[in-house]
């Protein structure tokens, strides 16, 4: 009996919070036909296609609509984690993610202490929007330079020759173990002026008095970076560095798929080119599914773990 | 000022240091900049004369042939038109309307701002992946369409962080008073808010812009099958896998053609790399000091 007035009470004091919620929300009219039309949009256009995943459990037939298809389990992921190409593919992206990952960082971070360095207001500024500009460009342009540059005449092949490094035009992209170097170079190219954005905003937080009593104990440039400014910016690198370890998965879909060719593809082919050539080329839409599907909930995971670490070494660090 | 100047160069060490830096900052400059001269030489350089190769810095044969050539091609005309249009109308609309949806999730008041600020995050993490996308897209009958280069893309979420971050930095005094004298939600964002986040719009502006410059994918993706929507991008991403592995060879063939012609592979890509590029190289440098802010605010929240 007790307990069940200890229920109504408690009803009815949901009841009441609800009736509160809809009265507030009631006066907020306008605020919600500005946002529900997207919400509306991010439903279909992001959270539908996650039910799209039932595809992996499917053999699809475009032919065919959407419910009438044939249920056939995990079918496509037995093929899938049988298939030869498929830990091929998986190698790829794992080491070219891995090289992009460790070139970045380190070019990004030691530029962005070079540039530091500059005491020319003027000559800094200029660097650095030169070194942002291949960022704005399209992979299109950036694969159409990089080909160009490599090409057996190209620029690469003639400096090669003229320093004697070696006695005949080498076709770079042709050779398939080169590929991983090629693309690493090309990231680095690309998005180093843009990835010390960061790195140069951490150092202005940088306590000033620390170097003047540096210079005052006598330390040089490169003991001031070496023992100030990358102390400083530690925090700021290892969250990144967690962070994208998440990503570790994305290794990135258009300098492969532009640079790749017939004569690389055992090196250049990553897990995105292979869902494309699965399905979209292939037809193979199940197939291509369960690959996406598998990329997106390993990275999920690594995201997650990621996260709570990048948490908590943010949550120590208060202390 | 100079006498403290002096004393900071005083030591040996950090002379060579400051020597040695300033000529790898130059050095730097040298490989970014290279590929885009390059690109320029070829592009004002008579096509036949460049299959001789040795093109660097300057053009040899100068002539504008290719880009007259480029822009009398109606499919390269007609994607440059394509291009420039899902460029303005896909900016416009989608800073509108990501501004408005960071607006009202900026409001502390908004009973929603929690769920709807919750279900775009998520999105950030997770997606369905490309084959659901593109069935998605097929099922809605949005292929063969413009409208898919605007419509799927509409919201970003990193841009509605860098919006919303931007508008609670502003004094909560503004709207309120806007509120006071009786304006509603619509007429204090359009009026008061959207003119106050100006900075924040143009480093959103230039990353939608620039996206949507630069895409090929969805075209190749969606609209493959229709050369009225093709873009820039795309028709030069075609000509570089026509081309692949070496540009001289297909070169060599339009040369064996009856040397006819008056343009090559190589003079084409140049000639369209330079028109592909050039909008962005001319509008990044003027919103740099937006786009460095924006960077750090939404690498910092997001």
């Amino acid at each position: 009996m007790e307990k069940h007035a200890v229920q109504l009470r408690g009803s009815t004091a949901d009841d009441s919070r609800l009736r509160a919620f809809f009265k507030v929300l009631s006066r907020q009219k306008m605020l919600m036909l500005m946002s529900l039309p997207f919400l509306a949009w991010v439903i279909v256009f992001k959270y539908v296609p996650l039910w799209g995943w039932t595809i992996a459990f499917q053999k699809y037939k475009l032919a065919r609509d959407l419910f009438d298809q044939t249920w056939v389990g995990l079918d496509n992921f037995a093929f899938l984690f049988r298939e030869e190409q498929f830990y091929l593919v998986l190698r790829n992206t794992l080491v070219m993610s891995s090289v992009n990952l460790v070139l970045g960082f380190v070019t990004a971070i030691l530029l962005a202490l070079l540039l530091n360095e500059l005491r020319r207001v003027y000559f800094k500024r200029t660097v650095q929007t030169i070194s942002y500009l291949p960022h704005f460009i399209s992979w299109v342009v950036a694969a159409n330079i990089v080909q160009t540059a490599l090409a057996p005449e190209g620029i690469f092949n003639v400096l090669l020759l003229q320093l004697n490094i070696i006695d005949k035009p080498v076709l770079w992209l042709g050779v398939g173990e080169y590929f991983w170097g090629i693309l690493g170079a090309t990231e680095v190219w690309k998005n180093v002026g843009w990835n010390t954005i960061i790195y140069l905003a951490a150092i202005t937080t940088i306590d000033p008095t620390q170097y003047e009593a540096a210079e005052i104990d006598g330390a040089s440039r490169l003991q001031r970076m070496w023992h100030i400014t990358l102390p400083g910016i530690k925090p700021v690198i290892v969250i990144l560095l967690i962070m994208n370890l998440g990503h570790i998965l994305e290794s990135g879909f258009e300098p492969q798929y532009l640079l790749g060719n017939g004569m690389n593809v055992e090196y250049s082919e990553n897990l995105d080119i292979f869902v494309l050539k699965y399905g979209i080329q292939m037809n193979n839409f199940g197939l291509a599914t369960a690959a996406g599907m598998f990329k997106t909930v390993v990275s999920f995971i690594f995201l997650i773990v990621a996260n709570n670490l990048a948490k908590r070494l943010g949550e120590s660090r208060l202390y | 000022m100079s006498k403290t100047k002096s004393k900071r160069y005083s030591s040996m060490g950090d002379q060579i240091f400051d020597v040695c830096n300033y000529i790898f900052m130059f050095v730097l400059i040298l490989f970014t900049l290279y590929p885009f001269i390059n690109m320029l030489a070829l592009a004002f350089n008579d096509a036949n004369d460049s299959i001789k190769g040795h093109i660097y810095l300057w053009p040899r044969d100068w002539t504008i042939q290719n880009f007259q050539y480029v822009f009398s091609e109606s499919n390269i005309f007609f994607a440059t038109f394509i291009s420039a249009a899902r460029t303005i109308v896909g900016t416009v609309i989608s800073v509108f309307c990501t501004a408005m949806l960071a607006y009202t999730i900026s409001r502390s008041e908004y009973a929603l701002k929690k769920f709807v600020s919750i279900t775009f995050i998520f999105t950030m993490y997770f997606s369905g992946g490309l084959i659901p996308s593109y069935l998605l897209i097929k099922e809605l009958n949005m292929l063969n369409s413009f409208w898919v280069y605007i419509i799927p893309g509409i919201i970003g979420v990193f841009n509605m962080i860098v919006i919303r971050s931007f508008i609670e930095g502003l004094p909560e005094g503004i709207m309120e008073s806007a509120k006071m004298d009786g304006a509603g939600d619509f007429i204090t964002f359009v009026r008061i808010v959207l003119p106050l986040t100006v900075p924040a719009l143009a480093t959103v502006s230039l990353f939608v812009a620039v996206y949507q410059w630069n895409s090929w994918f969805d075209v190749f993706l969606y609209n493959s099958s229709r050369p009225h929507l093709s873009t820039l991008q795309y028709e030069l991403m075609k000509i570089l896998s026509t081309s692949n592995t070496t540009a001289s060879a297909a070169d060599a063939f339009a040369n064996a053609q009856g040397n006819k012609t008056v343009v090559t592979p190589t003079s084409i890509r140049a000639t369209m790399t330079i028109v592909a590029s050039v909008p962005i190289i001319m509008v990044y440098p003027f919103l740099q000091k937006y786009f460095v802010k924006g960077m750090v605010v939404g690498g910092v929240k997001g």
